[in-house]
C-alpha cells in the first residue's frame, strides 16, 4: 500500500487507526507478528484469514481487550497502545453478542452511556432512538434470550452505536446467523455503515463475506498480515500463493521465471506470463477457472496459442450455469468452469481438449506461502 | 497517559493482573493456611510425637511407634472391619445406583429434573437426623419389629450390629454414588449405543462392552465418594453400631477424648488421609469433577 | 435418531422403573415415619398412639434445647457471612485470575471437602489445644474453646463448598460479558458490580444457604470443638441419641430436618435462577 491517504483538501488525512509494527505474543506464540495497518475514517474494512490467524487478536488489540506486546497503535492519531477499553473512543459488537443476559435490550442499549455518566432518562432516550434505527423500538422490554438471533445482533450493534464510537470493531457479527438472515444483515450493515459514516472494522473468515461488504480487506495468515487491497486487487493481483488460493477459486500451476515476459511450466511448455522476478526463480501461475476457454486441440485461436495447454477431461460437472471440468494437462489436474448455454458443447470425460486463456488474466506469484 | 506499548508495559500488565488475583485469593488462602492446613500438619507431626506416662504429648524423641501399634492386633482388626465395612457399602451403593441412574438418564428432562431434586434433598440434608430415623426404625420395639414378627419372622435384631452400620452408611451415602454415575450416564452418547445394536450386539453385550466402559469414570468417582466417607464414619457407627464393633473413626475418637493417646490418634488420621488423598487423587486423574 | 437407544424396552423398563421406586421408598419411607412418630402421643418411641404436639411443645420449652439452638444459630450465621466473603472472593481469583500458587491454592481449596468429618476434627481439636497452650505460655492468656473455635472450624469447611458452588456459577459465565462491559465505558469495579456481580449472585446466594446447612448439621468437628456453654443442637442431640431414643429427640429432629431440607431447597433454586436485574 504506502500511498498516504488524502482528504478533500489534499492535505494528509489522520488515519481512523494506525497500526504501526505491531507485535502480541501469548508466551512462546507470535498471535501477531510486526503487522503495520491504515484503516481510513469512513472505510468499511474487513480482516480475513483462517482460524488462528490473528485478526481477532489484532481486532482485541484495537478494542483495549489485549495490549500489544510491542509496536503503535492510534486511533485518530492519538497513542492509545496502553489504555484500558473503557478509555478508547471505539466500540465492539462481540462474536455471539454477548449482551447482558440480566437486562432488558433498553438497559443493555444505555448501558454505555450510564457509564460515561450521562444521566438515566437522557440514556434510556438516545438508546430508544438507536432501537428504533435498527427497527427494534418496540423490544425494549424484552430479555436477550426472547429475541431471535437476528434481533440479537441488532441489539449488539445498536448497544455500540449509540455510544458514537469513532470506530466500530464486529468481531464475526454474522457468524451465528443462518444463510438467509446472513446475506440480509449483510446489506443492512453496509447500508448502516454509509448512513452512519463511521469505520466498521470487521473480523471474518468468510471471503464472500469480505468480498462482497468491505471498501478494503486485509488478509492475514499465521499472524501476518499478507495484503491489503480492495477486493478486485486481491482477486486479480495476489500477492502470494496464499491469497491467492484463499480468495476464491484457483489453480495454481508450478513454473520457473524464463524472462519478463515468459514463464516455463514443469513439462516445458513457455507460457506467456509478465512477471516482475528474476529469470530462474521458481514462481507458480494463478489461474481462475473462469477465465479458461475450453475446445478441441484444433481449435485454439492465434492470439492464444502462447497461453494454451492440451490435456483429457477426466470429469465434468454440469452445474445448471455452468460446466466445471477437470482437466488433466500432463502433469496435474486443472479445474476449468465455462458457461453452459444451449449452443455450447459438453466435452465428455476420456475426450482430448486444448484449453487456453488471455494472457492478462493470468497471474504470477512467487512460490512462497505454501499451504492453506 | 498515552504511551505506545512496549514488552514492557505488557509485562507490567500481566504482572498487575496476577496480582489481582493472588490478592482476592489471599484472605481464604491465609484463612485455610491458619486454620486448615495447619491442623493438618499438626496431626502428621503430633504421629510420630511420643505418649508420655500422664498421657500427654511430649514433642520429642520422634518415633515411628504410633505407626507400628497399627499392626497389632486389635487396631488390625478394626482396620480390617472397617475397610470391609466400606467396600460392602460401595458395592451395595454401586448395585443400587447404577439401574437407577441409567433410568434416571433415561427419562425426559423435566421428570428428571424432579427425580434429580429429591437425589440432592437427602444429599445435603441433616445426616444425623437420617441415621436417627433408622435408629427408631430398627429399635426394639420399633416399626420394622413389629413387621417382622407380624409375618412371623420373629423381632429384628440387627440393631447395634455390623449389619445396622452398613445400612446407615448406604443410606447416608447412596445419593453420593448416584450423581456422579447419573453425571457419567446422561454424558454417554447414546448413539453409541444404538450403532452396537445396529451392529447386532445384544442387550446384555452391548452393556458390557459399551454402556458400562463409558460409565466407568462415573462409577469410580461414585466409588470412592462412597468410601472416603464410609472408611471415616463416626456418627453411623455411632448410633446405628452402638459404638460396640469399633470403626476407624470411632477409634480415633476414643484415642483423642477417652484413651488420651494421641500420637496413635493422628497416626491413625494420617493413614486415614493419605488413603482418602490416593483416592482423590485418582478420582481426578479419571477426570472426575467435583459435585 | 439417538433416541431409540433411550427408549427402555419391556422387562428392562419394569425392572429399572422397580428399582427406581424402591430406591425413592428407601430415601424416604425413614424420614417420613419418623415425622409421623414426632406427632405419636406414645413416650415409647416409634409406636403410633394418636395425634399430638407434646412433644413439639416440649422442644419450644426445654430451655437447653433453645440454648443450643441459639448457638447453633449464632454460629451458622457468622460463619456463613465470613464464609461466602472469603469463598467468593477465593473463587474470582480461581476462575477468571492466573496467579503464582494458583494450583496449589486449588487444591488446599478442595481438601476440607474430601476430608472425613473425623479427620478434620481432631486437626482442630489438636490445633486449639497447641493454640491455648501457646496462648498460656507466651501471652498468659487463657483461650478457651468456645463459640469462636466452632464458627472458625465452620468457617474453615463452608469456604470449600461455597467456593465450588460460586465457582460453578462463574465458570458458565462467559468472559465476554465482562469485556463488553469494559469496552461499554465500564471501569472494573463497575463492570463487576453491574455485571459480573449480578450474574453470580445466584451462585452466592445458592453457596450461603449451602454454608448455613453445612453449620447447622455439623456434629462431628463442632462436637470436637465446642467448649462449655458452646454446645450446638447436633451436638445436643447426637448427646441425646447415644442415651438412648425418645419422642422429643424426635421433634427436635423433624425440626432439624426441615430446617435443612428447606435451606438445601432455597440453595438448589437459587442456584439454577437466571441472575439478579440491576436497577
Amino acid at each position: 500500500m504506502g500511498d498516504e491517504m488524502q482528504d478533500q483538501a489534499g492535505g494528509p488525512m489522520t488515519a481512523a487507526v494506525d497500526i504501526q509494527s505491531v507485535t502480541k505474543r501469548f508466551g512462546d506464540v507470535v498471535a501477531v507478528d510486526n503487522v503495520d495497518l491504515e484503516i481510513a475514517d469512513g472505510e468499511f474494512f474487513a480482516m480475513l484469514g483462517p482460524s488462528g490467524c490473528g485478526k481477532t487478536t489484532t481486532l482485541r488489540m484495537i478494542a483495549g481487550l489485549e495490549f500489544p506486546t510491542e509496536g503503535s497503535l492510534k486511533i485518530f492519531g492519538e497513542e492509545v497502545g496502553t489504555l484500558p477499553p473503557n478509555l478508547r473512543p471505539v466500540n465492539t459488537v462481540f462474536q455471539n453478542y454477548a449482551l447482558f443476559p440480566h437486562m432488558n435490550v433498553l438497559d443493555n442499549v444505555s448501558f454505555g452511556l450510564r457509564m460515561q455518566g450521562k444521566d438515566k432518562r437522557e440514556s434510556a432516550h438516545a438508546a430508544q432512538e438507536m432501537l428504533e434505527l435498527v427497527q427494534l423500538g418496540g423490544m425494549a422490554k424484552r430479555k436477550p434470550d426472547q429475541l431471535s438471533g437476528g434481533q440479537q445482533q441488532r441489539v449488539a450493534l445498536a448497544r455500540a452505536l449509540v455510544n458514537k464510537p469513532k470506530v466500530l470493531l464486529l468481531d464475526e457479527p454474522l457468524g451465528a446467523l443462518d444463510l438467509k438472515l446472513r446475506q440480509d444483515m449483510q446489506n443492512e450493515l453496509k447500508s448502516l455503515q454509509r448512513e452512519l459514516g463511521v469505520s466498521f472494522v470487521f473480523v471474518t473468515h468468510d471471503q464472500e463475506e469480505a468480498l462482497t461488504m468491505s471498501d478494503r480487506i486485509a488478509v492475514m495468515h499465521d499472524g501476518k498480515l499478507l495484503q491489503v487491497g480492495t477486493a478486485e486487487e486481491l482477486y486479480d493481483q495476489p500477492v502470494n500463493r496464499f491469497v491467492a488460493d484463499f480468495i476464491g477459486q484457483t489453480n495454481l500451476i508450478d513454473a520457473t521465471v524464463f524472462d519478463a515476459d515468459m514463464i516455463v511450466l514443469a513439462n516445458g511448455t513457455k507460457i506467456r506470463a509478465p512477471n516482475p522476478y528474476p529469470a530462474g526463480d521458481k514462481v507458480a501461475m494463478s489461474l481462475r477457472p473462469e477465465s479458461i476457454s475450453i475446445g478441441h486441440v484444433d481449435e485454439v485461436p492465434d492470439e492464444f496459442r502462447s497461453t494454451s495447454l492440451t490435456g483429457t477431461v477426466s470429469d465434468v460437472i454440469y452445474l445448471g450455469h455452468s460446466h466445471v471440468y477437470t482437466v488433466n494437462v500432463d502433469w496435474m489436474p486443472l479445474e476449468v468452469r465455462t458457461n453452459a448455454t444451449p449452443t455450447s458443447i459438453k466435452h465428455e470425460p476420456g475426450s482430448e481438449v486444448a484449453i487456453w486463456w488471455d494472457r492478462r488474466s493470468d497471474w504470477v506469484v512467487p512460490d512462497e506461502g505454501h499451504g492453506a | 497517559m498515552t504511551a505506545v506499548a512496549t514488552p514492557k508495559f505488557e509485562a507490567a500488565n500481566e504482572r498487575k493482573k496476577s496480582r489481582r488475583g493472588f490478592l482476592l485469593a489471599l484472605p481464604a488462602y491465609v484463612y485455610l493456611s491458619l486454620f486448615f492446613a495447619l491442623p493438618l500438619l499438626s496431626v502428621v507431626v503430633y504421629s510420630f510425637a511420643k505418649r508420655t506416662s500422664t498421657g500427654g504429648v511430649a514433642l520429642e524423641d520422634w518415633n515411628i511407634d504410633s505407626y507400628t501399634k497399627l499392626g497389632e492386633p486389635i487396631v488390625r482388626d478394626i482396620l480390617l472391619r472397617s475397610f470391609t465395612l466400606a467396600i460392602i457399602t460401595t458395592v451395595i451403593c454401586l448395585v443400587l445406583a447404577y439401574p437407577f441412574s441409567y433410568f434416571l438418564a433415561t427419562r425426559k428432562a423435566s421428570t428428571r429434573n424432579i427425580m434429580l431434586v429429591f437425589v440432592m434433598i437427602p444429599f445435603w440434608s441433616n445426616f444425623l437426623v437420617r441415621n436417627y430415623a433408622w435408629r427408631v426404625l430398627l429399635g426394639n420395639d420399633g416399626p420394622v419389629s413389629r413387621v417382622t414378627e407380624g409375618v412371623g419372622l420373629g423381632e429384628t435384631t440387627i440393631l447395634f450390629t455390623p449389619t445396622a452400620i452398613v445400612l446407615g452408611l448406604v443410606y447416608g451415602f447412596l445419593p453420593f454414588m448416584i450423581l456422579p454415575l447419573y453425571a457419567a450416564v446422561e454424558r454417554m452418547d447414546w448413539s453409541l449405543i444404538e450403532a452396537s445394536r445396529d451392529l447386532g450386539a445384544t442387550g446384555m453385550q452391548t452393556f458390557r462392552k459399551v454402556t458400562f466402559p463409558l460409565s466407568l469414570p462415573g462409577v469410580i468417582a461414585g466409588s470412592i465418594l462412597v468410601f472416603i466417607p464410609s472408611l471415616g464414619a463416626y456418627v453411623t457407627p455411632q448410633i446405628l453400631g452402638g459404638g460396640k464393633k469399633t470403626m476407624l473413626g470411632s477409634y480415633i475418637v476414643t484415642q483423642f477424648l477417652t484413651a488420651r493417646n494421641w500420637p496413635v490418634g493422628a497416626a491413625v488420621s494420617t493413614v486415614l488421609m493419605v488413603v482418602m488423598l490416593g483416592a482423590t487423587m485418582l478420582y481426578f486423574r479419571k477426570g472426575g469433577r467435583t459435585l | 435418531m439417538a433416541g431409540n437407544a433411550k427408549q427402555l424396552k419391556g422387562n428392562t423398563r419394569w425392572a429399572l422403573g422397580l428399582n427406581a421406586t424402591l430406591v425413592y421408598v428407601f430415601f424416604y419411607a425413614p424420614i417420613a415415619l419418623l415425622i409421623l412418630f414426632s406427632f405419636s402421643d406414645d413416650p415409647l418411641v416409634g409406636r403410633w398412639g394418636g395425634f399430638t404436639l407434646d412433644w413439639y411443645r416440649a422442644f419450644g420449652e426445654n430451655e437447653e434445647v433453645q440454648s443450643a439452638l441459639g448457638v447453633s444459630i449464632r454460629v451458622a450465621i457468622m460463619s456463613t457471612v465470613v464464609s461466602v466473603v472469603l469463598g467468593t472472593m477465593a473463587a474470582l481469583a480461581l476462575e477468571r485470575y492466573r496467579f503464582r500458587g494458583n494450583k496449589f491454592f486449588d487444591a488446599l481449596l478442595y481438601l476440607p471437602v474430601i476430608i472425613p468429618d473425623v479427620t478434620m476434627a481432631v486437626m482442630m481439636l489438636l490445633f486449639f489445644t497447641i493454640a491455648r497452650n501457646a496462648a498460656s505460655t507466651i501471652f498468659g492468656v487463657d483461650v478457651s474453646k468456645g463459640v469462636w473455635s466452632v464458627t472458625v472450624s465452620h468457617i474453615a469447611f463452608s469456604i470449600s463448598f461455597v467456593s465450588i458452588v460460586v465457582r460453578a456459577r462463574i465458570a458458565g459465565m462467559s468472559e465476554k460479558l465482562e469485556e463488553a462491559a469494559q469496552d461499554l465505558y465500564a471501569s472494573r469495579w463497575q463492570a463487576f458490580r453491574y455485571v459480573t456481580l449480578p450474574l453470580i449472585l445466584p451462585g452466592i446466594i445458592g453457596g450461603g444457604l449451602l454454608a448455613l446447612t453445612l453449620s447447622l448439621d455439623d456434629v462431628v468437628i463442632t462436637q470436637f470443638v465446642a467448649g462449655p456453654g458452646s454446645t450446638t443442637l447436633p451436638v445436643y442431640v447426637f448427646g441425646l441419641i447415644r442415651r438412648g431414643v425418645s419422642p422429643l429427640i424426635n421433634a427436635v429432629s423433624v425440626v432439624m430436618l426441615a430446617a435443612s431440607v428447606l435451606l438445601v431447597l432455597l440453595s438448589l433454586v437459587a442456584q439454577r435462577a437466571r441472575g439478579g436485574d440491576v436497577t
